[in-house]
């Protein structure tokens, strides 16, 4: 019996990857998240939606401290994260993160972007790296721009080295913080596609995002948040078809009449 | 016209004045970014230490720190620099002084390059894992140094003219043989500006120089 239930406990352990328990922060009187509980499944793609100001970027940046929180707990794959220094960089390490504003290293090239991480970080020597980077540049579709600097590229095609630049790292989860936000409307659907195939990969993923397309699409699960709370959690159908909570029905006649 | 600059080594003072403004140059780069470092570093006590050494040291003037150094560090404190000769040690004195004095502005100045450079750039690095030493020197930095070549340039030419200063303590830089010369030749007003020639010579190309070069460098965003 003991046997089992322990059996049973471990496979609970390693398939919660990313593990928010009572979570609270402030930003000065303003209570920006309260009392978040969310767990996030190994291979799992949770989207976050949510009017603005609701704190779904906060509860993104917390996840890799980019925030730091007032009171709560975070694990991930089982490990509390760090207050500082080496601990909390070799973590970081683990968990990707794509910005909207893409953030691509402007004084470098999209290669040197995509192995910076590699080298520096992996301790990968220069070779192996920049194949690597070459692999995965092709697989977002924008190899041929390799020794560009990001400024000569397209929106869509910055986010999508930025895409590479966090697969680099072979990451266990990927943080997404509105990442079509940025982009010309005709850039959308080039990044999303990216992000889907992931998805479909069964790259663990946590999305911040606009895109009800997108959350109907490639989510297991739908995360709505507003005013600093999650307010509902379901799958991509039932929350679009059938919300529960008066806030969500409001939110979505607002976004999906048009 | 020009028989008097007989018996006077022109060019080796000004060479002095290269060699004080070079090395001057390349030590306060070095110790004023890691002023920098340490005031936008996470430690309070290094924060603490370059917020006072930046206000402290750039509202001392020149002349009294040069001074300081060979009156307080040599003459008091029987700092040699590992030199034997007299004028070697007072050349390595004017430069420690330059070097303290000088990098106080260049911390300033590359304090405001850092934030020149967008947020964003540091928290991705950040994200990626790596540390704060290697965000500073292999993202913000490079980005930092390069929005603020401009007022680098403006630091240099300054450090420039203020190796005169180093006349104070007895180094044969182009000043101290200007003094010289005015005690004993009669043409005050040719000497004077064969000097200011001499120096206009030295710091005109270097700002024509690093202008191009800053334009060529300038992160494009």
């Amino acid at each position: 019996m003991t046997e089992v239930s322990m059996a049973k406990e471990d496979v609970a352990s390693t398939d919660d990857l990313v593990v928010l328990k009572n979570v609270n922060k402030h930003f000065g009187s303003l209570h920006v998240l309260q009392d978040i509980d969310l767990t996030v499944a190994r291979g799992e793609v949770v989207v976050v939606i949510g009017p603005s100001g609701s704190g779904k970027s906060t509860l993104c940046r917390t996840i890799n401290r980019l925030e730091t929180i007032d009171s709560g707990t975070i694990t991930i794959d089982g490990k509390p994260l760090p207050q500082e220094g080496k601990e909390l960089a070799r973590l970081r390490a683990d968990v990707g993160m794509v910005f909207q504003s893409f953030n691509l290293f402007a004084h470098k090239t999209v290669l040197e972007n995509v192995t910076l991480g590699q080298i520096k970080v992996r301790r990968k020597d220069k070779q192996q790296a920049e194949a690597r980077a070459r692999e995965l540049l092709d697989r977002v579709g924008v190899g041929a721009q390799a020794d560009k600097y990001p400024a000569q590229l397209s929106g869509g095609q910055q986010q999508r080295v930025a895409i590479a630049r966090a697969l680099a790292m072979d990451p266990k989860v990927i943080l997404f913080d509105e990442p079509t936000s940025a982009l010309d409307p005709e850039m959308i659907n080039e990044v999303l596609e990216v992000m889907q195939q992931l998805a479909r990969d069964g790259m663990t993923m946590i999305v911040v995002t606009h895109e009800m397309g997108f959350a109907r699409s490639a989510a297991d699960r739908v995360v709505f948040m507003a005013d600093g709370r999650i307010v509902e959690q379901a799958t991509p159908d039932q929350f679009f078809s059938n919300p529960r909570s008066e806030r969500a029905r409001d939110f979505l006649s607002k976004i999906l009449h048009h | 016209m020009f028989d008097f600059l007989e018996g006077y080594d022109l060019l080796g003072a000004f060479w002095v004045t290269v060699q004080l403004t070079l090395l001057s140059a390349i030590g306060s780069l070095v110790w004023g970014t890691v002023l920098a470092a340490m005031r936008v570093g996470p430690v309070p006590l290094m924060r603490g230490f370059g917020t006072a050494y930046v206000n402290i040291v750039r509202n001392i003037p020149l002349t009294v720190i040069i001074l300081f150094t060979s009156l307080g560090l040599n003459q008091t404190l029987n700092v040699t620099l590992g030199a034997q000769r007299f004028d070697v040690i007072n050349f390595r004195l004017a430069v420690l002084g330059l070097v303290a004095y000088t990098a106080a502005f260049v911390c300033e100045a590359i304090r405001s390059g850092i934030n020149t450079v967008p947020v964003g750039q540091a928290e991705a690095a950040r994200a990626l894992g790596l540390s704060f030493i290697q965000v500073l020197t292999l993202v913000v930095l490079p980005q930092a140094f390069r929005s603020v070549v401009g007022p680098l340039t403006n630091v240099l030419i300054a450090l420039t003219k203020n190796t005169t200063v180093a006349a104070a303590i007895g180094v044969a830089e182009a000043a101290l043989l200007m003094k010289e010369m005015i005690e004993n030749e009669a043409q005050l007003l040719l000497i004077s500006a064969i000097f200011a020639f001499g120096f206009v010579c030295l710091t005109l190309p270097t700002g024509l120089i690093l202008g191009w070069v800053g334009k060529k460098v300038a992160v494009k965003r």
